[in-house]
């Protein structure tokens, strides 16, 4: 049998990183090929290759063993190819039977067919056991319904092969189960299907055969018989690491932090309990949606508590709203550094001093000279490369951007400071400067909390690491424990034994 | 910075034009008595655009002023002419109500997390029909204003040669001025507009920030209210202030506030304002048919907003270029 599809050693660059370097993937009619790896190791690029959302640099795509390029979305689907974001595409003001044939509407004297659209619908929705209305409102579907949905419009389209990202991660068990049943049915329908997922147990259950994906490479595959938990961790983690980063012993004293039975809005359900100590960087590890960045954020106060307590040095923080944290002396330096770090049409001058302002002032007034010398001492001790502080953020790298974030910290002495992916989308010299930096903060007493999806800055950076599993922290590494594989097998769900 | 200043260079220089071809028409225009009143009028409506464009920086609106004119007039009527309150209970009322009416607002869009273009709107209907409601539909006035006659004096007197309502804008311009473009709430409001989840995300209590912007709009409502009535010196309820919170946001639209928030200036909202008055004089002055009043308006702030764009863009390519 040949391939429906075939990539042959395809290259994409951007600026800085190669997020493709020579990938190559087969996919055959009526398999289930399970794509895996770490955050960052490529697989949303390549996928977005098949689905003519990205032009590969280099390399070709062969479908039916013709060599064809795939320009844009709608070539994509008249070659029989559906991707299946992670982040679902369907309109919620729109039913069912809208929605399967959104953008292609059946037309009759340029009027939509509603009668031929909704007994369409209804047979897909017939071939996927979805027992709904096609008349049924988005809004009223749960989030795995929606799913089927989108599946429907993927095969209203003929696709032979769908490609789904990260299909079950809000999903729960029930719901997993039902759409591997799906899964299957199209597998037996001839569809290739493209699988891409962090649940280990579940590729376990579904896959023909394993592609696994490092640092935009091929790094090994399994056949059915082979698919083992162990073998595809190996296969994800595999390489030897150089350490970016020789951290300094640290020099951790007493207790800081402590949070207790912390529960956040996305996973209520979930206690999540760790303590930072004085001079430490605690690391929170894990995959992507793992509950981090809530945790963090519920702890300086932008998501709202659902229980649980924080303790600072032995004191109850309210944790309802970021000024309380930050009077407190808990900063955040947020993931989202463009839309919620800074407010990037502002001066770097505005921005470092914007969280502090009283401090320049005098009866609610602004002493303008202390302010601008102030932000101007902060942006030369952090090396912010700009012309001048009255220059606008959005004229910054992404490393001096995330320097001016933290220099508005810096401002307001803070006692814990929180960095959620620091170094995303930040260069690599900008990258050492920021965890000299944090260094810096911790040998003067402060306690870092790093939320990070790079394993190479996870291990080399921290001082301890959490691992953190759909919600609640699965299992915390001191230094002697620091394993690439250790932290795989925490962080898809496998308790410390 | 330098955007912003242009943006005032522009509709100073739009100003001058329309002056200058008015006092060549027409040297009325330059009159003292024609200067005297228009600037009253611009003192008047110049209080309540402030409030418009503190508002529209924090990327809302109001819309309710020029209704809140109405039943602010009619109650003040009722209260000194009819029930013959003493001033300094009646003028505090007034000022008061505006401002409760402008806590409403903040509270509505803040914490009950309504649009600010749909509370105002209701502020709109709801506020003329009480209006309207409580004077029985019957146009109420001062008459000789027996007993608070120095009243009157806020919208008909004189200071140092100049109208008491433009000493009294000029005043509050100084020190709006200051509250915005010197003080740390005047930073925060400009944060909130920008970018409201990067200014919570700074520790900015952005709620109260927001909420304060109407409060301050109703405020201010409430003085140019108090001398809007004694300047007409009659409120009929149906038509008395009609369109005007349009002209407070025109003003303000036209003096550099975008309404997408986080940016605008004091001198730009005065600038806007002293423009619209002047059209207003235009077309009185030069003898257009006054039924065209709000076309040649409509066309002059289209003008200048075109105008403001088309020289955005231009600036745009040439950095691309650059």
């Amino acid at each position: 049998m040949n391939p429906v599809i075939e990539v042959r050693g395809a290259v994409k660059r951007y600026p800085g990183v190669t997020a493709l370097g020579g990938v190559s993937l087969k996919i055959y009619p009526g398999e289930v090929v399970a794509l895996i790896g770490e955050n960052g190791a490529g697989k949303s690029t390549l996928m977005k290759t098949l689905g003519g959302l990205v032009q590969p640099d280099e390399g070709e795509i062969l479908v039916d063993g013709k060599p064809t390029t795939i320009g844009s979305v709608s070539i994509a689907s008249q070659l029989g190819i559906a991707l299946i974001h992670q982040e679902l595409n369907t309109l919620d003001n729109i039913d069912v039977a809208g929605n399967v044939f959104l953008g292609r509407e059946p037309s009759k004297f340029g009027l939509i067919d509603r009668q031929k659209m909704r007994s369409d619908a209804k047979d897909l929705l017939t071939r996927l056991g979805l027992p709904i209305s096609v008349d049924t409102n988005l809004q009223q579907l749960s989030l795995a319904q929606k799913q089927m949905v989108e599946i429907a419009k993927a095969l209203s389209q003929n696709a032979r092969v769908l490609i789904m990202d990260e299909p079950t991660s809000s999903l729960t068990l029930t719901e997993t189960e039902q759409l591997l049943k799906i899964v299957n049915d199209l597998r037996k329908d001839g569809v290739g299907i493209v699988y891409i997922s962090h649940r280990l147990a579940e590729v376990k259950e579904i896959a023909d055969r394993v592609v696994a994906m490092r640092d935009g490479q091929n790094a090994g595959e399994l056949d059915k018989s082979e698919i083992t938990h162990d073998r595809m961790v190996k296969m994800m983690v595999g390489r030897d690491l150089d350490r970016a980063v020789a951290s300094v012993e640290a020099q951790s004293g007493s207790e800081r932090l402590v949070v207790h039975d912390l529960r956040t809005r996305r996973y209520p359900e979930q206690a999540v309990s760790f303590e930072v100590r004085s001079g430490e960087i605690f690391c929170l590890a894990g995959l992507v949606g793992a509950g981090r960045t809530e945790v963090v954020q519920t702890i300086f106060g932008t998501d709202p508590t659902i229980g649980g307590q924080i303790l600072l040095d032995g004191k109850k923080v309210s944790a309802n709203r970021p000024q309380d944290a930050i009077q407190a002396g808990i900063c955040l330096v947020p993931e989202d550094r463009r839309s919620v770090g800074l407010i990037v049409e502002w001066s770097v001058k505005n921005n470092i001093t914007l969280p502090g302002l009283n401090d320049f002032a005098r009866f609610g007034l602004i002493n303008r000279s202390h302010e601008s010398e102030a932000a101007a001492s902060q942006s030369k001790a952090l090396g912010v490369k700009t012309p001048n502080i009255d220059a606008l953020v959005s004229n910054l790298s992404g490393g001096n951007q995330q320097k001016v974030v933290v220099g508005k910290w810096m401002l307001q002495n803070p006692k814990v400071l929180i960095l959620d992916e620091p170094t995303r989308g930040v260069d690599v010299g900008a990258k050492a400067e920021i965890y000299h930096l944090m260094r810096n903060l911790t040998e003067q007493g402060v306690s870092i909390i790093m939320v990070s999806s790079d394993m190479e800055e996870v291990l080399g950076v921290s001082d301890r690491i959490a691992v953190m599993h759909e919600g609640s922290i699965t299992g915390t590494l001191t230094r002697d424990q620091f394993s690439e594989e250790a932290i795989m097998r925490l962080a898809v769900g496998k308790h410390a034994s | 910075m330098k955007g912003l200043l242009r943006k005032e260079t522009g509709i100073f220089v739009l100003l001058l034009v329309v002056c200058i071809a008015t006092s060549l028409k027409s040297p009325q225009f330059l009159g003292i008595e024609n200067l005297q009143n228009t600037s009253r009028l611009i003192g008047m409506y110049g209080i309540f655009s402030i409030g418009a464009g503190i508002v529209i920086i924090t990327s809302g609106i109001d819309l309710s002023v020029g209704s809140m004119f109405a039943l602010l007039g009619v109650l003040l009527a009722i209260m000194l002419n009819e029930k013959h309150w003493s001033p300094l209970v009646a003028i505090p009322a007034v000022i008061g109500l505006g401002t409760a009416l402008g806590i409403f607002h903040g509270f509505l869009i803040t914490r009950v997390k309504l649009q600010p273009f749909i509370v105002t709107l209701c502020g709109l209907l709801f506020y003329r029909g009480i209006a309207r409601f409580i004077a029985d539909d019957q146009t109420k006035g001062f008459g000789d204003a027996v007993g608070f006659e120095g009243l009157q004096k806020f919208a008909t007197g004189s200071v140092l040669g100049l109208p008491m309502p433009f000493f009294i804008f000029i005043i509050l311009s100084a020190v709006m001025w200051v509250v915005l473009h010197r003080s740390v709430y005047g930073r925060h409001l400009f944060a909130v507009g920008r970018n409201e989840e990067a200014a919570r995300f700074s520790g900015i209590n952005t709620k109260r920030i927001i909420a304060s912007a109407y409060i301050l709009s109703g405020f201010l409502a409430g003085i140019a209210g108090i001398m809007i009535a004694f300047y007409t010196n009659s409120i009929s309820p149906s038509s008395h202030g009609n369109f005007y919170e349009l002209y407070g946001i025109a003003a303000a639209v036209l003096g550099g506030c975008s309404l997408r928030g986080g940016e605008g200036t004091i001198i730009g909202v005065i600038l806007g304002t002293i423009l619209l008055q002047v059209l207003q004089n235009l077309v009185n002055l030069l003898g257009i048919p006054s039924s065209l009043n709000f076309a040649v308006m409509g066309a002059v702030i289209l003008l200048g907003v075109l105008a403001d764009q088309l020289l955005n863009n231009r600036a745009a390519t040439r950095r691309v270029k650059a």
